[in-house]
C-alpha cells in the first residue's frame, strides 16, 4: 500500500500520457478502418496512380493530386528553405543583440497568424499579382508555394537557428583562430557540423507544407487536373478532403479517407526521417562530449 | 629593437565592458623561446593570448589602449588583415576541439584554404605537422579515422597540428594539457623544445612546475597586473618580488 502512495504520482502521468497517445491510436484507427476498404476496392494502383477523380460516376483516382501536393509543396521548399536558413544564420552569426531581439519575437509572432489569414493575404496581394504580372488566373501551384514559403519560416529558422546556437562555442573559435574569415568558419565548419538539425528543420517545414489546408484552399484553385506549369492550379491532397467531406456520403467520404491514409503515410515518414536525422547526429556530437 | 624580440606589447590595457582587466602591461616576448604567463585564476593570461591573434573582437564590448608589435608592426593596424594575423599567431585552446571530420581533414583544412595546394603538397604538409605534434606515429595507420576517436592526450596534440600546418611563427597555448594525464604531457613538452628551434612559443602552462620545467622566460600575471617578468632562472631562482615568491612556493593567499 505503501508503495502504491509512492508511486501514485507516476501511475496518474501514465494515465494521462495513455490518454495522448490513445487519442493517437483512435484517430489512427478511424481513419484506417473508413478509408481501407475503398483502396481494397479501386486497388491500391487505380487510386494512387489513377488520373480522374469524378466522385459522382465514381472515379476514386488521386494522382493529380498527389502532384499537385508535391508540387506546392516542392515550390515552398525551394522558396522557403534558403531564405530560412540565410535567416537563422543572420540571426545566430551577425545580428547584433538588439536586431535578435526583435527578429525572434517577430518570426514567432509568424507561426501564431491563423492559416486563414495567410490564406486571405495571399488572395488579395499575391493571387491578383501572378494574375496580372505573370499570367493564368492567379490562382495557381505558385501563389499557394509563396504564402506556404511564409507559413513554413518559423519552423525552418527556429530549429535551424537552434542547431547553429547549440554547436560547441570552440569549434568557431578555433576555426577562426587558424585564420578562416567569418563566412569561411560558417561555411566550413559551422554549417557542416550544423547539418543534421538543418535538415531536420527542413523536413519539418516541408511536413507543415503538405498538412497545410486552409491557407491552400483559398488560393491554389482546387482544380482536379494535372497542372501543366507553375502558375495553373491544383488540388492537393489536404484540400480535397477539406473541400469535400462537408457534403461526402458513403463511398465518396470513404475515398476521402483513403486520401487521408496517404497524407498521414507521407507525413509519417516525413517526421520520421527528421527524427532519425536529428538523434544520429545528437550522438555523433554525444560521442564528442564524452571523449573530451 | 634588438634584433631577437618576436612581440613587443607596449603598455597595453585590456577592459570588459567597463571592467579592466589587464593593466599597462609591458613585454618583450623573445624569437626561438619558450615565455610563460603564469599566476593564479583570473590574472588575466587567456586574455592576454587572446589580445595577441585579436580573438577577443569576438566579445562584444571589449577596449584596448596601448599596443602590441610584432616583428615591429602594430597588430592594430588598420590596414592590417586579422586572418594574417591569426595565421601568424597560432592558437592552441585549454579544451581540444577537433572538428567532427577525419583526423587528416582536421589538419588539413587550414592549408587547403590558404593557397591552391596539390594534393601531395597537402599530404606533406598535413604529414608533417603530425610528425612535429608527435602524433605522427599514433595515427599514421588511420588518417582517415574520425578525430573523435582519439584519446584527449592525442586530440590535444591534433589541434597543436593543426596550428602547426599553417605553418605559423608564433603558437600560443593556453593551459594545453591541462586535461592530460603525465605521459601525454611529456610527449607535448617534448614537441615543444623541438618547436622552439623554428617557432616563437608562448604558453600558459597548467602549473608552476610545468613552467620552472620548460620557460626560457617568464611572466607573473597577478589580477591583470604583470608582477615580474625575465629568465627562468631569475623568476624561479631568485623572484624579486616577495608575491611571486609566495606563488611558486606554494605559500599564496
Ligand atoms: N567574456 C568576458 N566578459 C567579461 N569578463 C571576462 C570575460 N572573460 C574573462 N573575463 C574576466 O577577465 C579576467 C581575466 O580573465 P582571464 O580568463 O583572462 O584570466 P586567466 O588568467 O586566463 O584565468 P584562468 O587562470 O582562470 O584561466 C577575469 O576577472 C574574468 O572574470
Ligand atoms: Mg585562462
Amino acid at each position: 500500500m505503501k508503495k502504491f502512495k509512492e508511486n501514485l504520482p507516476g501511475h496518474i502521468f501514465l494515465l494521462l500520457a495513455l490518454s495522448s497517445i490513445s487519442a493517437l491510436a483512435l484517430i489512427t484507427g478511424f481513419i484506417v478502418v473508413r478509408g481501407a476498404p475503398i483502396i481494397t476496392d479501386v486497388g491500391l494502383k487505380d487510386f494512387a496512380f489513377g488520373m480522374s477523380w469524378a466522385p459522382s460516376l465514381e472515379e476514386y483516382g488521386i494522382f493529380p493530386m498527389i502532384i499537385g501536393t508535391v508540387a506546392v509543396s516542392l515550390g515552398a521548399a525551394l522558396i522557403g528553405v534558403p531564405i530560412g536558413i540565410c535567416c537563422s544564420i543572420f540571426l545566430s552569426e551577425f545580428a547584433p543583440p538588439f536586431i535578435t531581439a526583435i527578429f525572434r519575437p517577430a518570426i514567432q509572432l509568424l507561426a501564431g497568424i491563423p492559416s486563414v489569414v495567410y490564406g486571405f493575404w495571399g488572395l488579395i496581394f499575391i493571387v491578383p499579382f501572378i494574375r496580372d504580372y505573370l499570367g493564368g488566373p492567379g490562382l495557381s501551384i505558385l501563389a499557394a508555394s509563396i504564402i506556404l514559403a511564409i507559413m513554413i519560416l518559423p519552423t525552418v529558422i527556429s530549429i535551424s537557428e537552434v542547431s547553429l546556437l547549440a554547436l560547441p562555442k570552440q569549434y568557431k573559435e578555433g576555426a577562426l583562430a587558424l585564420g578562416l574569415t567569418h563566412w569561411q568558419t560558417i561555411r566550413i565548419v559551422m554549417l557542416p557540423a550544423a547539418k543534421s538539425g538543418i535538415v531536420a528543420a527542413v523536413i519539418l517545414g516541408i511536413g507543415r507544407a503538405i498538412g497545410e489546408t486552409m491557407a491552400v484552399i483559398m488560393i491554389v484553385g482546387n482544380a482536379v487536373a494535372m497542372p501543366e506549369s507553375i502558375l495553373d492550379p491544383v488540388r492537393t491532397l489536404t484540400t480535397n478532403i477539406g473541400i469535400e467531406m462537408g457534403y461526402a456520403t458513403g463511398v465518396h467520404q470513404e475515398a476521402l479517407f483513403a486520401t487521408g491514409i496517404v497524407l498521414f503515410i507521407v507525413i509519417m515518414i516525413l517526421n520520421a526521417t527528421a527524427q532519425y536525422i536529428v538523434s544520429s547526429g545528437k550522438q555523433a556530437r554525444g560521442k564528442e562530449r564524452q571523449k573530451s | 629593437m634588438e634584433e631577437n624580440i618576436k612581440i613587443e606589447i607596449k603598455d597595453f590595457s585590456f577592459l570588459y565592458h567597463k571592467k579592466q582587466v589587464i593593466h599597462n602591461l609591458n613585454l618583450k616576448i623573445h624569437k626561438n623561446e619558450i615565455t610563460s604567463f603564469f599566476g593564479p585564476a583570473n590574472g588575466g593570461v587567456t586574455t592576454l593570448l587572446r589580445s595577441l591573434n585579436r580573438l577577443f573582437e569576438l566579445n562584444h564590448d571589449t577596449h584596448t589602449k596601448g599596443d602590441i608589435l610584432i616583428d615591429g608592426k602594430s597588430i592594430f593596424d588598420p590596414d592590417s588583415s586579422v586572418t594574417e594575423l591569426r595565421r601568424k599567431v597560432g592558437m592552441v585552446f585549454e579544451i581540444p576541439a577537433p572538428l567532427p571530420i577525419s583526423i587528416f581533414d582536421n589538419v588539413a583544412y587550414g592549408p587547403r584554404l590558404k593557397k591552391k595546394k596539390s594534393k601531395s603538397e597537402i599530404n606533406d604538409v598535413v604529414e608533417q605537422a603530425l610528425k612535429q605534434a608527435a602524433l605522427w606515429d599514433d595515427v599514421k595507420d588511420r588518417l582517415k579515422a574520425p578525430a573523435m576517436s582519439l584519446s584527449g592526450g592525442q586530440q590535444q596534440r591534433l589541434c597543436i597540428a593543426r596550428v602547426l600546418a599553417l605553418q605559423p611563427e608564433v603558437i600560443m597555448l593556453d593551459r594545453a594539457c591541462s586535461g592530460l594525464d603525465p605521459i601525454s604531457t611529456a610527449k607535448i613538452e617534448e614537441s615543444l623544445f623541438q618547436l622552439k628551434e623554428e617557432f616563437t612559443i608562448v604558453i600558459a602552462p597548467h602549473n608552476v612546475q610545468q613552467a620552472i620545467r620548460i620557460s626560457d622566460r617568464a611572466a607573473f600575471m597577478l589580477m591583470g597586473h604583470l608582477i615580474e617578468a625575465g629568465t627562468s632562472d631569475e623568476v624561479f631562482g631568485s623572484p624579486k618580488d616577495q608575491r611571486t615568491n609566495d606563488y611558486i612556493t606554494g605559500r599564496f593567499g
